[in-house]
């Protein structure tokens, strides 16, 4: 299945291939902000930072669409010579916060990372797909933009971009593999709980996680009111608490509103390491 | 008003009830503060995300809106012609105490306004003139189909696409009320006012 419209990619037209696609690969970018009025959610690149630094390292504009990966297992072969980089969880084989060409024919092959979660793969030009409400995002939860890529998929690649960067290696911690602790700020809901129930607490990350959020484990939160909460817009980073008193983190795909109430937000700055978690790594809050 | 917390990119404006909030809306969507990213509204509440972090201005911004009376934005109303062919017409009439002409009347009658959206991109909750008390399905329908007209609680709404949902189905529209490649892809805007038309099937 070609994912090209209109015209089509010519023959020398530079396209990458997907061979495999492993567990979940979608291609993802800065997402559909300024919509939810319309139920529209923002989705996008759930590591942020990784993201725009794959564009970065391949002279792209910053938004350009790029490869968001799940757990390696990506196969990808370059139709025509392309540049690529490939940042987030490290995965082995693959040439890691830098810029590196494939001829035509070449294989980029992502190995299961050794630690995180989401490895971006951005290619000089951008994934050329076409965009749906001003955005190249799979949005998982509403079914907008491109479906997860499928084995045979043939992604073109545009020609818009920037001069290089200059830059061979970009220094970058690799994602925490051990322990997370991550800083809170109140939510509109922190009164329905007790004063500093969540903070110091041991969460394990469930497996039923997703880009949607990050559901955790551990010992449930009682509320300390009653009562039901009208549905409520909700931003990156709310931890809503749902009647098993077990939060869940909302992550790029969040619906727009909730029904249960929040009780923190995750500082936007420590976002990006929660969206590379893994199922069963642990997770403390802090104030 | 009570301005909450929401994270170090946003706000939460609580208000009395959804009349406060479609006026409060319709200030503050016309005139959004400098850095305001997203403006969503629900049945209580107004949420304000920004691309920045100045949260102490946004308090001060938010703090001075002065709410529009009526919450509407005005303009002709968008007319959805809809068959009032909906499975749970009859059971729907039989609670209410009335007949299926009667609630087709009073649904057509009404004027609607888009008081906020959810659930799924262009998923209006549409609020009338009259009070609907109407509850949802004891069980949820796994599918609804596209264009569904339904009724719940005090709103109206209409599916934008097949999906699970528990509203009391009363009819249904050809009209695409979500369209991805059509500009506007969303035909219910908050403040958005609507009449439904009887139609012919």
């Amino acid at each position: 299945m070609s994912r090209a419209t209109g015209e089509g990619p010519a023959a020398t037209a530079a396209a990458l291939t997907v061979l495999e696609p492993g567990p979940l690969a979608t291609i993802q970018d800065r997402g559909r902000a300024g919509q939810a009025a319309l139920g529209v959610p923002r989705s996008g690149a759930c590591d942020r930072r990784s993201y725009e630094l794959a564009n970065r390292l391949v002279g792209n504009a910053p938004g350009a669409a790029a490869i968001e990966v799940t757990f390696g297992g990506l196969a990808l072969r370059a139709e025509a010579e392309v540049v690529v980089a490939v940042t987030g969880a490290p995965c082995p084989d693959a040439p890691l916060n830098a810029p590196s060409t494939l001829r035509a024919g070449d294989v980029l092959r992502l190995g299961a990372p050794r630690s995180g979660l989401r490895t971006y793969v951005a290619v000089r030009g951008g994934i050329g797909v076409e965009p749906v409400l001003g955005s190249r995002a799979t949005d998982l939860l509403s079914g907008l933009g491109p479906a997860p890529l499928t084995a045979g998929d043939v992604l073109p690649v545009g020609c818009e971009h920037g001069p290089m960067p200059g830059v061979d290696l970009a220094a970058v911690a690799d994602p925490v593999a051990g322990d997370l602790v991550v800083r809170v700020i109140p939510g509109p809901r922190q009164d329905w709980f007790a004063p500093g129930a969540l903070l110091g607490r041991r969460y394990a990350v469930s497996s039923n996680s997703n880009r949607i959020g990050v559901r955790l484990e551990g010992t449930p939160l009682e509320r300390i009111r009653e009562g039901e909460l009208p549905s409520e817009g909700m931003t990156l980073g709310a931890l809503q608490m749902p009647p098993s008193g077990l939060p869940v983190l909302f992550l790029a795909d969040h619906p727009v509103t909730g029904g249960y109430p929040v009780i923190a937000y995750v500082a936007r700055a420590d976002l990006d390491a929660c969206a590379q978690l893994r199922p069963g790594q642990s997770l403390r809050f802090t104030s | 008003m009570r301005i909450l917390p929401a994270g170090d990119h946003a706000l939460l404006v609580e208000l009395e009830n959804l009349d406060e909030v479609l006026g409060y809306y319709a200030a503050l969507a016309g005139s959004p503060p400098a850095g305001v990213v997203d403006i969503v509204p629900a049945a209580r509440t107004v949420l304000v995300s920004t691309d920045g972090t100045d949260l102490t201005a946004l308090t001060r911004a938010l703090r001075a809106v002065r709410p529009i009376g009526g919450g509407s934005f005005g303009g002709e109303p968008l007319e959805i012609p809809v068959v009032y062919d909906g499975e749970d017409l009859d059971d729907l009439a039989g609670y209410l105490g009335c007949s299926a002409e009667d609630v087709v009347k009073r649904h057509t009658a009404e004027d609607w306004t888009v008081a906020f959206c959810g659930f799924s991109p262009g998923f209006g909750y549409l609020t009338g003139t009259g009070s609907w008390d109407v509850p949802r399905r004891e069980s949820p329908r796994t599918k609804v189909p596209t264009g569904a007209v339904a009724l719940a609680g005090e709103f109206s709404g209409v599916y934008p696409r097949e999906s699970p949902g528990g509203w009391q189905l009363i009819g249904h529209t050809t009209l695409r009320i979500f369209d991805q490649g059509r500009e506007p892809a969303a035909l219910f805007q908050p403040g958005r006012r609507v009449r439904f038309v009887q139609a012919d099937d």
